[in-house]
């Protein structure tokens, strides 16, 4: 019996230790490994919005700036050898993935805005993926825009998407909203197939020297799993879709809890980027061990265990405890 | 029959290089304007795989220079390829001595010709026969084509003739005129050339091969016994050529219906007055001809199409019996000459031929030559209707010249420059626009479609400036249902386009408007204002000529629909919607096809954008209602300000409005000799925004003014008091600096309509205001609201006196930049990377530079008419330039210094000489004289005045001669200047051979990776990795390191800088080189447009080429050998970055990556691995110990 399927998207999976969007799919041999490894799908990396619109328009502006402007120059490089690659890239590399592997392909597109790009939807399932991951990753920014747009703008992307394919579709989405179970149930209500907690938004900094923002890419540690971890407790029980948890899983440790909280996957990137596809079996000795030692007969026994609905100390992901932290707290002399 | 052929809109170039792909196995180039597409169009071809008749792709290859191409050619020959070129100009002149050979040995090929003019007193890169005619001799047959139709039709009688007679040719069309002329032509098919070439020659020419299989020699040396029995074999090849090329070209008449003759006559059978000439004229004359008669005019046109082998039996078949007078038009000049070639090669036929049974005429007629259309003069009918009637005089005006007004010599010809023929039928359109705009991109698009989408013939020709920033460019565009012979531009127009308002101050747009035409203008006004708006010119033809006056704000679709500055499709959309070619959902559906067409490699939505650019057109297009009322402020075009010298006044200013054309022979220089200093009397407010300096939080660095490719950013540190007459608000601040006493104040001034609003001076400013980050100490802000007051500020910023040179520091960046600079205002590109270079080694040595300045982009802003960034100081002293050739420069430049050397050499001998006749104390002074920095050339400057005025009152022949050399007693500063295509490939033999040559010259190579000026090809110079023209895939090879090859020589200084990765190692670099008494070498790293990237940030792209140690920063002095020191430090720390995240930044090197991903992965790797093996090698080589000798 395996003791760690799951099922996600529709799909029965060997486990819930899914590699979430990362570069790690740009390489087919890598993705093999990994599926050697014991990988039960693999989230592609994402198609972004900005790679169809922005660089194929600079790349544009920059092949024929100048051009036509003097006599001795009417271009300053040579007509296109091939047909740019770009979107086209990301829809080979699919059918190269499913191809090369057996299981699940999840192809992943990036953006914030209903337009064009939305297209790419159809050309995705085309190519053989089996389902697909819409990242909405938006910063409001503009007063004038409220929470309602901003919830909108999800949906729309999310109603745009369904309508252009029919393969399962998940949500990656912020946790920064103000009545998550909501617009979760609302989510779900306009088809999504799956939520995925959550994007991390990447965190400027400042640098004093240069008086510049950095962005610099800041990778996750095992700490970043409590903020799905409440999220995936307290929509456990309330919402039938999919819930995968996909900030900060390192270990079988965060595996277990996540689990516990009610995740049906638990999607790793950075854990695999810093040790390799191996690090996928290292995780599921660890979690056969900790099942052998705690007497659980599978991760299906405790998933939602602990989401809110099991837990007897609902405040634990409510106000309540908030309370109580704060008046342990001690402050270093 | 013949059958239908397919229809295609293209150039002459395409047309020929079609052909010539399709019938050879080799083609050797080498890029020259304006051939360079020909060869491109056969290398694009080739990389896509397309094949020639026999299935297999043609080896394209770039050469050094045209005489590696014509080498490699004659070699390909020799060993049976198929081989063809393209060249033109000085490059067809570089193959003469290969073509002798190739002629001499009896071998076919076809060299395809883009005529034009050979530099004489300048450089010219239009069209006329000059170079072809050098190459009359060489044995070659010339065909010359007259359009681009024959231009494909002639390409492959060519071919077949050539494999038939065994001569090879020159196919020949004119340069622009005919090369660059979009015309709707009938394409031959694969089947037409299939039938035209003869396998059995093509094998014959391959028997002809060198093979060790059954081994010759050919080329042997001969000597007087038998060379002229063996030259006078060939003889017999020639006889029989006209006969072959007749013959071919009635096979070729029989296959397509198009019937040429050697010589074709047209015009009245009973003709009296005939006009002989060649190429694109014939079709000029061919329809003035045709009107002429219709009104009872009795003329006829002989158009010469095979004029080596020149066949005198077949020219005198093709006249009319009647003729009485002949003018034979000459599109070149042969100075000393009894006349032009083809006038002298219809006189002797003519002359030979009196008294023989074939001679056609009752009585000999009068023949007289004239000279045309030289660098692409206009040829138009009113001219011709001249010539003509110049031949009803009694005795026609010989040697003649038309289109010009000689009041020297007075060849020329008067004419009406107002007769023009009725063209009614067919819809002439003029669109004016910037470089920047996509109009000529777009227009090429609209003859494609109406060509392509109509049963109409098309044409279409651009005219563009010399400038390469803020470029206006004129389209003029042919329809009508009748092929187009009008090889000239439009001068009544159906239809006018502006499409940039700004130009309605800088041309007499509508004076090309016929009453009762179409004016279609982009304006940023609203439907009510647009009147207002409007000069008083423009107002007044829109009136008096009942124009249809319609408008659209294209800026503001383009912007909403993200087309950011291109209006290109909005504004053919409004042409197609008004002119009313095809029905509006017609041509709506072409246009997109077209966009399909040219974008759809580009990515589906930059195709969607342009979708919604032509969809959103058609709703904010309008008709102005044009009031009765005439309002406006007149305009007066290219007018310069009355302090001008005369010159530019009566010349310059002439040239800028456009209106060179009308100016006589007498107002302009007879031996190619300008002045200076000129650019700035061009104010030409081509930015809508300019840098504006913020002196609270300015910390005068100068790092702005260092960079800036204009220099239009200037400081000066001066007494405080000269501000009281200062305008209101002119700006200043206390000078920093212990070298200033309190009372002085610095001014940071910008030239405000000079700037070309490039924003680097912004970019490398290293202040931010505290405040807000986002401002710096300069920003740019718009101009026009400034125009005026900055205009007030920068006079009287010039009226302030220069900074004393001797209180700064001349090798720092901030020093260096309180120096005048002698080289301003050029029309380089926004941005140029060039530009910050030439005009440091001006603020640091111009008052004593000299410069070669070999071809390329540095010859054409610094040097092409109207005006000249090369400047003067307030002495009158400045760099003197000159440009010889692409090829030849650093030759050039050391006859320079030979001469200087010799003659300070012969003036010391005089001076010693004279010694006792003059002051014998200033006699040592000057022999002795320490010139190695700048307070001693100073000194010795005035040593030197004190000399000449002792000699001016002398009366010996030793003084006078001392008095004519004398100045080469103040010490001159040699400057070899050019690109890396000159340094790299076609000039490196000679620089190779100057650096080895010990003299005191200083070569800067402005070092951009490829060649510039001619559109991006390949050099050897392009890095590894690069695509270029010709290395459409990725260059495969390391670029040259011209730098270590230099530094083998040991005495030779040689430094690899780039500005923007350090500025002072530049400052550095230049003063080194220039004191080093020797030959210095200075690599300087160009970021250049042909790069793809963003040119604001052009100085940290240098800084990112540096980090990556792609592009290495040292210095080799030989001088430090003397001191037991290592010549070599190595500037470049160890690489930071990796060269993908310097490169990446650059479409040339990431357009690889989105279309050939694997490949790009690879090369990127090898340059990753190049670099670091490169820098480790530096490296050891700077570590050596250089200790003393024991």
């Amino acid at each position: 019996m395996n003791r760690l399927k799951t099922k996600y998207l529709g799909f029965e999976l060997d486990s819930p230790l899914v590699p979430s969007a990362s570069p790690l799919s740009r390489d087919v041999d890598t993705v093999k490994r990994l599926e050697d490894a014991g990988a039960p799908a693999i989230v592609m990396y994402s198609l972004f919005e900005e790679e169809i619109h922005h660089e194929d328009a600079e790349l544009e502006h920059y092949l024929t700036n100048g051009s036509h402007s003097y006599a001795e120059a009417m271009s300053y490089f040579p007509e296109p050898v091939e047909t740019l690659e770009g979107a086209e890239k990301y829809i080979t590399q699919i059918q190269l993935l499913k191809k090369a592997v057996e299981i699940p392909v999840i192809a992943s597109l990036n953006g914030v805005s209903v337009s064009g790009w939305m297209q790419y939807a159809k050309k995705i399932e085309d190519a053989g993926a089996d389902a697909l991951e819409l990242n909405v990753y938006y910063i409001p920014t503009d007063q004038s825009m409220s929470g309602t747009d901003v919830k909108n703008l999800y949906v729309e992307c999310l109603q745009e998407v369904k309508k252009h394919c029919r393969i399962p579709v998940a949500m990656k989405i912020s946790p920064y909203f103000s009545a998550l179970p909501s617009f979760a149930k609302r989510l779900q209500d306009e088809g999504a197939d799956g939520l995925v907690m959550f994007n991390r938004f990447y965190q400027p900094d400042i640098d004093l020297e240069k008086l510049e923002v950095s962005t610099r890419i800041n990778l996750s540690t095992s700490d970043h799993i409590r903020l799905p971890l409440r999220w995936i407790a307290v929509l456990r029980g309330q919402l039938q879709l999919s819930l995968g948890a996909s900030s900060g899983v390192h270990t079988a440790k965060d595996v277990l809890k996540l689990t516990m909280a009610g995740a049906d996957v638990t999607m790793m990137a950075t854990a695999l980027l810093q040790n390799g596809p191996k690090h996928l079996k290292k995780i599921r000795k660890k979690l056969i061990e900790w099942m052998d030692e705690n007497e659980y007969e599978s991760l299906e026994q405790m998933r939602g265990s602990m989401s809110m609905q099991n837990v007897s100390d609902m405040g634990a992901f409510m106000r309540g405890n908030y309370i109580k932290m704060l008046r342990e707290f001690k402050v270093h002399a | 029959m013949p059958e239908k052929r397919k229809m295609v809109t293209i150039d002459g170039n395409e047309a020929a290089a079609y052909v010539a792909h399709k019938t050879n196995e080799v083609c050797a180039i080498y890029p020259i304007t304006p051939s360079s597409n020909m060869g491109e169009w056969a290398d694009a071809w080739s990389t896509q795989g397309r094949k020639n008749i026999w299935g297999t792709i043609p080896s394209v290859i770039e050469m050094q220079s045209e005489g590696g191409a014509s080498g490699a050619v004659h070699g390909a020959l020799q060993t049976g390829a198929l081989t063809t070129t393209f060249t033109a100009s000085q490059g067809l002149l570089l193959m003469i001595p290969n073509m002798y050979k190739i002629a001499g040995e009896l071998t076919s090929t076809v060299f395809h010709v883009s005529a034009r003019t050979i530099a004489t007193h300048a450089l010219s890169i239009f069209g006329d026969h000059s170079d072809v005619m050098a190459t009359r001799q060489t044995g070659f047959a010339m065909l010359a084509a007259a359009s681009v139709q024959e231009v494909m039709d002639f390409a492959l009688i060519a071919q077949a003739a050539t494999l038939k007679s065994r001569l090879p040719f020159i196919h020949f069309f004119d340069g622009f005129r005919t090369s660059h002329e979009v015309m709707k032509i009938e394409q031959l098919s694969e089947a037409d050339i299939r039938s035209m070439i003869d396998d059995d020659l093509v094998i014959a020419h391959r028997n002809r091969a060198l093979t060790p299989n059954e081994p010759v020699l050919r080329g042997t040396a001969q000597n007087p016994d038998v060379f002229f029995q063996a030259r006078e074999t060939v003889n017999p090849y020639y006889s029989a050529t006209p006969d072959i090329v007749q013959e071919t070209m009635d096979e070729f008449g029989r296959l397509t219906g198009r019937q040429y003759h050697l010589f074709d006559y047209v015009g009245s059978p009973t003709a009296e007055r005939v006009i002989v000439l060649m190429a694109s004229g014939c079709e000029a004359v061919h329809n003035t001809v045709e009107y002429l008669n219709q009104f009872g005019e009795n003329v006829g046109v002989l158009k010469v199409r095979l004029y080596r082998p020149f066949s005198m039996t077949h020219l005198l078949a093709a006249f009319p019996k009647t003729v009485k007078t002949i003018a034979v038009l000459d599109r070149t000049k042969e100075p000393g000459a009894p006349g032009e070639p083809l006038y002298q090669d219809i006189t002797t036929a003519l002359s030979e031929a009196r008294g023989k049974a074939d001679f056609p005429f009752e009585d000999m007629p009068m023949i007289v030559g004239g000279r045309y259309g030289l660098s692409s003069k206009e040829f138009t009918p009113a001219m011709i209707k001249g010539i003509y009637d110049e031949l009803k005089s009694e005795s026609p005006k010989n040697h003649f010249t038309i289109g010009i007004k000689d009041d020297v010599t007075h060849t020329s010809l008067t004419y009406d420059p107002a007769f023009t023929l009725a063209d009614d039928k067919v819809f002439r359109g003029i669109f004016f626009g910037l470089g920047s705009d996509g109009t000529v991109g777009a227009n090429k698009n609209s003859i494609k479609i109406i060509g392509e989408g109509t049963e109409n013939y098309a044409q279409g020709y651009f005219v563009y400036d010399s400038k390469k920033s803020g470029s206006t460019t004129i389209s003029h565009l042919r329809f009508g249902e009748d092929p187009i012979k009008s090889p000239y531009l439009i001068d009544r127009a159906n239809f006018v386009a502006c499409h940039q308002f700004e130009l309605l101050n800088t041309f007499d747009i509508l004076k090309y408007a016929i009453p009762g035409s179409t004016f279609l203008l982009n304006t940023p006004y609203a439907k009510d204002d647009i009147w207002s708006k409007l000069p008083r010119n423009v107002q007044k033809q829109i009136v008096e000529k009942k124009l249809k006056f319609y408008a659209i704000n294209a800026i503001e679709v383009a912007r909403k629909t993200g087309m950011g500055v291109r209006i290109n499709t909005i504004m053919q959309t409004c042409f197609f919607a008004l002119s009313g070619i095809l029905p509006k959902d017609e041509s709506i559906r072409m246009i997109k096809k077209y966009i399909e067409k040219t974008y759809g490699k580009k990515g589906d939505l930059v195709v969607q954008k342009n979708y919604d650019a032509v969809d959103q057109s058609l709703a904010h297009l309008f008709e102005v209602d044009v009031p009765d009322l005439v309002t406006g402020v007149d305009v007066k075009f290219g007018v310069v300000p009355d302090m001008a010298p005369e010159f530019v006044k009566n010349v310059t200013a002439q040239i800028i409005a456009g209106l060179g054309d009308d100016l006589p022979v007498s107002s302009l220089p007879n031996d190619g000799t300008f002045p200076t200093a000129t650019t700035q009397w061009e104010k030409r407010n081509i930015s809508s925004e300019i840098p504006v300096w913020n002196p609270d939080i300015c910390i005068q660095c100068n790092k702005c003014a260092f960079a800036c490719p204009h220099a239009v950013i200037r400081m000066k540190v001066y007494d405080g008091v000269l501000l009281d007459q200062a305008p209101e608000t002119f700006k200043s601040t206390r000078a920093r600096g212990k070298e200033w006493s309190p009372e002085d104040v610095y001014t940071l001034q910008v030239a405000p309509e000079d700037c070309t609003g490039c924003a680097i001076c912004v970019d490398v400013c290293p202040v931010k205001d505290k405040s807000n980050v986002s401002l710096k100490a300069i920003n740019m802000r718009e101009q026009i609201p400034l125009r005026e007051t900055e205009r007030a500020n920068w006079n009287y910023f010039l009226e302030i006196p220069e900074v004393n040179r001797d209180k700064v520091a001349h090798n720092t960046v901030k020093g260096s930049q309180l120096l005048r600079p002698l080289f301003e205002f050029s029309g380089a590109c926004a941005g140029c990377g060039e530009t910050p270079y030439v005009k440091l080694a001006t603020q640091l040595f111009g008052d004593r530079m000299i410069v070669a300045n070999a071809t390329g982009c540095s010859s054409i802003y610094g040097g092409n008419l109207p005006t000249t960034p090369w400047a003067k100081d307030e002495t009158g002293r400045g760099p003197a330039w000159s440009n010889s050739l692409f090829e030849d420069n650093a030759e050039f430049g050391l006859g320079f210094r030979l001469t200087i050397d010799k003659h300070t050499e012969y003036a010391r001998e005089l001076l010693t000489r004279l010694k006792g006749d003059l002051d014998p104390e200033l006699v040592e002074k000057i022999l002795g004289a320490d010139q190695s920095d700048e307070p001693g050339v100073f000194e010795q400057r005035q040593r030197v005045e004190k000399l000449n005025e002792l000699l001016a009152g002398m009366t010996s022949s030793a003084a006078k001669q001392l008095l004519s050399v004398s100045e080469n007693l103040v010490r001159k500063s040699v400057w070899i200047m050019g690109g890396d295509g000159w340094a790299y490939d076609i000039g490196y033999g000679g620089l190779d051979h100057v650096l080895a040559s010990g003299r005191d010259v200083n070569v800067l190579v402005l070092d951009t990776g490829v060649y510039s000026n001619t559109g991006g090809q390949a050099s050897k110079a392009t890095p590894l990795g690069a695509v270029a023209k010709f290395a459409a895939s990725g260059k495969e090879l390391n670029k040259k390191d011209l730098g270590m090859m230099a530094m083998s020589y040991g005495g030779v200084y040689v430094a690899q800088i780039a500005m923007g990765a350090s500025d002072a190692q530049t400052v550095k670099a230049f003063i080194e080189a220039e004191s080093f008494n020797g030959p210095s070498l200075i690599i300087a790293y160009s970021h250049c447009i042909a790069h793809g990237f963003n040119m604001e940030k052009g100085m940290e792209q240098q800084k990112a080429a540096a980090e990556s140690g792609n592009w290495l920063l040292y210095r080799y002095d030989p001088r430090r050998r003397a001191e037991h020191k290592n010549p070599l430090i190595l500037d470049s720390k160890r690489p930071k970055i990796s060269v993908k995240d310097y490169a990446y930044n650059e479409t040339r090197f990431n357009m690889l990556s989105k279309y050939m991903p694997d490949r790009a992965r690879d090369l990127m790797q090898k340059a990753d691995k190049a670099t670091r093996e490169n820098y480790e090698y530096y490296q050891s080589l700077a570590a050596i110990k250089f200790d003393k000798e024991e």
